[in-house]
């Protein structure tokens, strides 16, 4: 506890409040940018915050005091979680008083506050956006806290230096079977909302109920593919490949309005085919390795 | 009882003094135990046969400090309650039978967790259990509903009284007494065959009382149905002793068992939390809503218990210890924010009549203490900070993350589930309290009930604030109870480490190198919020700010019934858990005479019923009342044949013992 980690808290406030808005404009232009659009830049986000506040504050007729509190409530809890979590340095006056749980509780206190100051209003849509909020927040929880302990269990504690500072020391620490299992959905998940985004402007070209459908036959192709990256096990590898073959066939029935029959028996019969093969070589591999770990391939290095 | 030639009105403020002044000796006599001060008292002459054995320690103290905080500052909310002016209240609560019952119902709180032998025990429970009876169904006139629950109820308790009865007559007669000491010395001798059956038998009982599926079909009727004051007493303090009872006897006791005991009571507490929270997110019913949080938040106890007696089993005491603190400290802050919540839903009905979350709504202009206060507690019900309810959570969840590192294959099943369970349901009860405080006090009444509320009266404001003075003090200095949790652990037979300390301001596990400091996050908050309000005026300057007609999305200005209902709110979550609710839905089309292109008029219903209910209980109930039937042919009215049953049933019975032995 010194100066410096004084000065580091302070500095981890003004990055989060100074930054927060570029990371949105920055989402904002890469969408733009797939999208075929020029964007509105990095800054307007700014802009559009120093145009709000300049604004006249108003109170809507019954209203109460949670939709007055809500909005400076929420900035709270991000002010706050800024100045616990170890951006700069990890000797921060602050450690110690709270961890990880408390991250991730205090995010959830925000999302609370704001469905509150929506139903406070007593509209229809006040109603509408809060309801389903807070359904996400209930099933997002869960996946927030079985990450806090894929990352708390290898370091044997929920403190957010002494993670951090593990992760620093020792990388390979935090890769284990349990944040794995914790970090592969969060990653399927990723990787479908990436191909959403990547086929909106596809769809929009044709929004027909074939096409609509188009951005699941590519997240298919997204996950096959990261399952072949990351999986060990030669079986995981078939089910990854399988997982591509399929995501590109999808793909091309739909983004195409259909093929000839006997092309699309030739593709079952490939799929069959390529199944059976690897389904061999697996055994071959197993019977001449007594396992189906890729990483013992190394061994026809040399 | 002399109480009841009194007139109505004095009649109740003596009754509610007495309870208050029994909640208050329970209290100090609890806390005083909680500081380490055991006392026993043996009354011979009380029962036939054994008499009757009393005694204290830290844990009964923990439970009879907690029991008789509560009772006290609901009492006092209850005089005003059934006293209160006005408001739709009805003559029931007020009668000589529930004033009479009510210091009696009290009295068998604090004294069950006091008692030290079994047929003081079994008496004391059977007392709370018929007084609570009998308080339930103060409002029978009233409603069939209320009859309906007190069926239910009184069927259910009386099941859970014969298994507890079967299970600790059997562990009686194995280890020779029936006081608890002669029990604990006695357990060690006994055959594991016996401990298993024993563990079982009163586990089932305990769970039942406690509220946890799938045994929990009273809970949602009874609590509900009850008075208020009763409601709160029941869901704040009564479960409780369900918890107690499992802790007794197997820590205490049984002195802890095989893993598979502890394995059961993780999953039954795991389940009861998801699916109780799950139906809460569904209920439109405030009080219904409240009811099935208390077997949510019974369930997140069973599983601090259930890993605790894992722990213990694997070898690690300090885990151990650090667990059964959490489910502990989870008992306290949970009777804390659910009395309060309890008294402060109960205020509604009082001035409004209504319960139905979907016809409330608009209250926070009408009665702006009774909305505050349910604030303070729901924020204790999400288990979110600053409220008293993360506290407990968090102890939980750093046991279990760090009951991972213990070696086998059941911990390393077992532990991550009951963490995602842990978090699915505090994600749900978020969702239902926002409904609950968002649809019912916050936006704008849709019914006349609610438009014509009243401010509740100064009694019941009292008793609320002092319950909810007790969940702020829970919230901000939690490491005060520290020493006494830890008494009470060591009393239930696990080594006391010390697992939490830290003193006033922080909450410190120097095992674990785990810290919270409550009072520094609410400082912070607090700061922050100050900053976060403030900076905007320092950039635009003071200005007033106006009143503007609120934006009606274009569509012209909007009407209560525009505003979103309870059921609404809660569809998306029922559409995502469609499988495990099995909501009921049903369309009726009726199409214009002239045409069948004409829609005259649609009906829409939807209901979610406990599933559990309807596959485990109503086939069972069913099955009995065609064995009923069927039987009838065997009473025909003679009282000859009634008569001759009765000596047929004695030389049978003769019969077996003559040649059993």
């Amino acid at each position: 506890m010194s100066a410096y980690g004084y000065a580091a808290t302070a500095s981890q406030l003004v990055l989060v409040v100074a930054g927060a808005p570029l990371l949105t404009g920055l989402m904002r232009q890469v969408r733009a940018r797939m999208e075929g659009r020029a964007g509105a830049g990095l800054l307007q986000p700014w802009r559009d915050a120093r145009k709000l506040l300049r604004k006249e504050p108003i109170t809507p007729v019954g209203t109460g005091p949670a939709f007055h509190i809500a909005p400076a409530l929420v900035v709270a809890t991000a002010l706050v979680v800024a100045a616990l979590v170890p951006l700069l340095s990890t000797d921060t006056p602050l450690a110690g008083r709270g961890d990880l749980i408390v991250v991730v509780a205090l995010l959830a206190l925000g999302t609370v506050a704001l469905a509150l100051a929506g139903l406070d209003t007593g509209t229809a849509f006040g109603g509408m956006g809060p309801s389903r909020e807070m359904t996400v927040a209930a099933l997002v929880e869960p996946t927030l806290l079985m990450a806090v302990l894929a990352l708390s269990v290898p370091a044997g504690t929920t403190d957010l230096a002494a993670i951090v500072e593990g992760a620093v020391h020792d990388p390979a620490r935090l890769a284990s079977p349990a944040s794995l299992l914790a970090a592969s959905p969060l990653t399927a998940a990723a990787l479908t909302l990436l191909a959403y985004a990547v086929a909106r402007p596809l769809v929009a070209l044709d929004p027909g109920p074939a096409v609509q459908a188009l951005p699941v036959g590519l997240a298919v192709v997204l996950v096959g593919f990261f399952v072949l990256a990351t999986r060990r096990r030669a079986l995981s590898q078939v089910v990854g490949f399988l997982l591509l073959d399929n995501g590109i066939t999808a793909t091309a029935f739909l983004a195409t309005s259909g093929v000839p029959l006997i092309v699309e028996l030739g593709v079952s019969f490939d799929v069959l085919l390529a199944a059976l093969v690897l389904q061999v070589l697996t055994a071959r591999m197993r019977a001449a390795f007594g396992t189906t770990d890729l990483d013992d391939l190394r061994e026809l290095h040399d | 009882m002399a109480g009841s030639a009194l007139p109505v009105r004095a009649r109740v403020s003596v009754s509610g003094i007495c309870t208050a002044g029994v909640g208050a000796a329970g209290c100090v006599a609890g806390v005083a135990a909680l500081g380490g001060e055991a006392w026993s008292a043996s009354l011979p002459d009380l029962l036939p046969l054994a008499g009757a054995h009393l005694a204290v320690d830290p844990l009964s103290g923990l439970f009879m400090a907690v029991a008789g905080a509560v009772t006290a500052a609901v009492a006092v909310y209850g005089i005003g309650y059934v006293n209160g002016n006005g408001g739709h209240g009805s003559h029931g609560p007020a009668s000589r039978t529930t004033q009479a019952v009510l210091p009696l119902f009290a009295l068998s709180l604090l004294l069950v967790p006091a008692a030290a032998s079994v047929s003081a025990f079994l008496v004391l429970w059977e007392l709370m259990a018929l007084s609570s009876l009998l308080l339930v169904l103060a409002e029978h006139r009233e409603s069939p509903r209320v009859r309906t629950a007190g069926l239910w109820y009184a069927v259910m308790t009386h099941l859970g009284l014969v298994l507890l009865l079967a299970g600790l007559a059997l562990f009686a007669a194995h280890s020779g007494g029936e006081t608890f000491a002669d029990l604990r010395a006695g357990a060690g001798g006994t055959s594991p065959a016996v401990r298993d059956t024993v563990f079982v038998l009163t586990a089932a009982a305990f769970a039942s009382k406690a509220g946890a599926v799938p045994l929990h079909a009273w809970l949602p009727r009874a609590h509900p149905e009850a008075p208020s004051p009763v409601s709160a007493l029941m869901s704040g303090v009564m479960v409780n002793l369900g918890a107690y009872g499992i802790v007794r006897t197997a820590f205490d006791l049984l002195g802890g068992g095989p893993s598979w005991w502890w394995i059961g009571l993780v999953t039954v507490g795991g389940l009861s939390a998801v699916y109780g929270v799950l139906q809460a997110a569904m209920a439109s019913d405030l009080k219904r809503l409240l009811a099935y949080s208390t077997a949510e938040n019974m369930g997140l106890v069973l599983i601090g218990t259930g890993a605790a007696g894992l722990f213990a089993r694997a070898g690690d005491g300090p885990l151990a210890a650090l667990a059964l603190v959490a489910a502990l400290l989870h008992v306290v802050n949970h009777s804390a924010f659910k009395a309060l919540l309890f008294c402060a839903a109960g205020s509604v009905p009082r001035a409004t009549g209504v319960r139905d979350l979907d016809r409330l709504g608009g209250l926070r202009a009408r009665m702006p203490f009774t909305t505050g206060l349910f604030a303070l507690g729901a924020l204790g019900a999400v288990a979110l900070p600053p409220g008293n309810g993360f506290i407990g959570e968090w102890l939980l969840l750093q046991s279990l993350v760090h009951g991972l590192r213990l070696p086998g294959a059941s911990v390393a099943i077992a532990l991550p589930l009951a963490v995602g369970l842990i978090a699915l349901s505090a994600g749900i009860a978020a969702a239902a309290f926002v409904k609950a405080l968002g649809v019912g006090f916050f936006s704008r009444p849709r019914g006349e009930g609610a438009t014509g509320a009243r401010e509740s009266g100064p009694a019941m404001i009292a008793g609320t604030v002092l319950l909810g003075a007790g969940c702020v003090a829970l919230a901000l200095v939690p490491g005060l109870l520290g020493p006494g949790l830890d008494r009470a652990v060591i009393a239930a037979g696990l080594p006391g480490t010390d697992a939490v300390t830290g003193g006033r301001a922080a909450l410190r596990l120097d095992a674990l190198s785990a810290s919270l400091s409550p009072v520094w996050l609410v400082a912070a908050l607090t700061a922050a919020l100050a900053l976060a309000a403030a900076l905007p005026r320092l950039y635009g300057g003071r200005r007033r700010r106006p009143n503007a007609k609120l934006w009606d999305c274009g569509g012209g200005a909007p009407t209560p019934r525009m505003a979103y209902t309870a059921t609404s709110f809660a569809e998306p979550l029922q559409r995502v858990f469609d499988d495990v609710l099995a909501p009921e839905r049903d369309v009726d089309v009726t199409h214009a005479r002239e045409s069948t292109y004409l829609v005259e008029r649609i009906r829409f219903r939807n209901q979610v019923p406990d599933r559990i209910e309807h596959r485990a209980y109503l086939p069972v109930l069913a099955r009995l009342a065609r064995a009923g039937r069927a039987s009838r042919r065997l009473a025909t009215g003679s009282v000859h044949l009634h008569l001759g049953y009765g000596l047929l049933g004695l030389l049978a019975l003769f019969l077996v013992l003559a040649v059993g032995s």
